[in-house]
């Protein structure tokens, strides 16, 4: 019993705005294309299910290949600076100008560069970028971040640099680079929709631009149906790697 | 001949722009197969002279001399410093693979020396299953697998339970009787000092020279009983005369 109280309790709150948001609307008739009713919205997402899914797809899709594309080149760069002093000290201003940069000011910038032709190659660059920041910083963080005496232990048995990375560095920093990239997923996410914004073009129909066609034409159910979808997205994406990681850790820390 | 030999080392750190001495001038020879224990007051520099020893640190006057190659020396810290992430095996097997061991040739002698230090059945538990004394059998397991001339305790078992630590004390003198490699050890524990160790070094407050060097009598490895002898109540008495005298200094 308090085990189904525990289920039911976080979901109260949204039940109960729900419910008032559907009486609210039909008490006072507002018109459907200011605010729709949940039970229109509803009936939006169960009339556009497929192409909602299939456009939320896209999107994930696009998330997902830039979230690999930032890890690899985060990683890389991250235990480049771990083997040269030089090498950190040069990437650290750059990365921290990528972290401060508005993903939708360089998005027109990313379009032209990829061509008309290519969106989808803007969208992924752009959603990579925003992903990479917490990822290296993570990794960049980890990698410093290994016990001072393993460290003596490394240098009295003359391990070789690659071997103090590979064999130390990189797995003390595993539970920074989990952190990193449950972070970086997320922003990933965010990257690709914001940049499908700034795209706009009929030729990347992701969630973003349902939203967009939704609104253009005045259909506020069907864009709400898309919101619900890129929520509901989000929250599973972020509960998966939640488990992700609390699994990886305990395999890491063995217990 | 000596296994390891500090002379007249000096060691300066820097604080607050100026340099600070906090060690020496300091020298100590250590025999081939003889146990040192180095005994003084916290900050007086004991863990520094180890690091000397084991080659971690220069000294910024003075010479360290040493017989034993890369891979003949190893050391044991405070903490048992495993690698979470590996097997109780695989970390005693570290040193070994940084040397390019084979890995079922490393793998096979990190067992032997696993169950040298009493862990037969616990080789493939990751170090947050083993309790603290476990762990620290690992660690020295790790130190003992590449069959080092010469062995370099860091108060290695100031974290402990007074059981465990006198079980480890035997257990490291039984290691020593085996193989007979040189150990310094520091400790600020006198009793300790007495019973592991062939020689006492006495260090005065930092920065830390010695004060006395204080030979135990008695048989290595300790028989039973060792700890009520007179040889031991005397030895205990002289070290704790020395280092009070050497703090007052």
């Amino acid at each position: 019993m308090r085990r189904l109280v525990g289920l039911v309790e976080p979901w109260l709150l949204i039940v109960l705005l729900v419910a008032g948001w559907e009486i609210a609307c039909r008490a006072l008739h507002t018109p459907d294309y200011f605010l729709p009713p949940p039970s229109h919205v509803a009936q939006a997402l169960a009339a556009n299910f497929p192409v909602l899914i299939a456009a939320a797809w896209r999107t994930l899709s696009v998330a997902i290949v830039a979230l690999a594309l930032a890890s690899g080149l985060a990683q890389a760069l991250a235990v480049a600076g771990a083997l040269s002093r030089t090498f950190d000290r040069g990437v650290h201003p750059i990365a921290s100008v990528i972290q401060v940069t508005p993903v939708v000011a360089i998005a027109p910038l990313f379009l032209i560069w990829a061509g008309l032709d290519h969106p989808g190659r803007a969208l992924v660059a752009l959603a990579m970028l925003v992903a990479f920041f917490p990822i290296y910083s993570g990794a960049a963080a980890g990698l410093r971040a290994a016990d001072p005496d393993l460290e003596r232990l490394f240098d009295l048995y003359g391990a070789s640099a690659w071997q103090r990375v590979l064999r130390l560095k990189l797995p003390s920093a595993v539970p920074f680079l989990l952190e990193g990239h449950k972070v970086g997923a997320g922003l990933a996410i965010i990257g690709a929709v914001v940049a499908e914004f700034v795209a706009g073009s009929g030729n990347v129909r992701g969630l973003a631009w349902q939203i967009l066609d939704a609104g253009n034409k005045l259909q506020t159910a069907r864009m709400i149906a898309a919101l619900v979808v890129l929520g509901v997205m989000g929250v599973a994406l972020h509960q998966a790697l939640e488990a992700l990681e609390r699994a990886a850790l305990k395999w890491w820390r063995g217990r | 001949m000596a296994a390891a030999a500090l002379r007249n080392v000096e060691v300066d750190y820097p604080r607050g722009g100026a340099q600070t001495r906090a060690l020496g001038p300091l020298s100590l020879e250590i025999g081939d197969g003889e146990i040192v224990a180095l005994v003084g007051p916290s900050g007086c520099g004991k863990s520094t002279a180890l690091r000397l020893l084991a080659g971690l640190e220069a000294p910024t006057r003075g010479e360290v001399a040493r017989a034993a190659g890369r891979g003949e020396t190893a050391v044991v810290f405070q903490a048992p410093t495993l690698a979470p992430w590996l097997s109780a095996r695989a970390n005693a097997a570290l040193p070994l693979e940084l040397a390019g061991v084979d890995k079922a040739q490393a793998l096979a002698r990190a067992d032997a020396a696993l169950r040298r230090v009493g862990l037969r059945g616990a080789e493939g538990a990751r170090p947050a299953q083993l309790s603290g004394g476990m762990a620290m059998r690992v660690s020295l397991a790790r130190a003992l697998v590449t069959g080092p001339r010469l062995l370099l305790l860091d108060e290695p078992f100031a974290a402990l339970d007074e059981i465990t630590r006198r079980a480890l004390a035997d257990d490291v003198l039984s290691v020593w009787a085996e193989a007979r490699p040189a150990i310094v050890f520091v400790t600020h524990n006198v009793e300790e000092a007495v019973y592991m160790a062939s020689r006492v070094a006495v260090m005065t407050a930092g920065p830390g020279r010695i004060a006395a060097d204080v030979a135990v009598k008695g048989p290595l490895p300790r028989p039973a009983g060792f700890r009520t002898t007179p040889d031991f109540r005397a030895s205990v008495e002289q070290v704790s005369a020395a280092l009070a005298q050497g703090m007052a200094a």
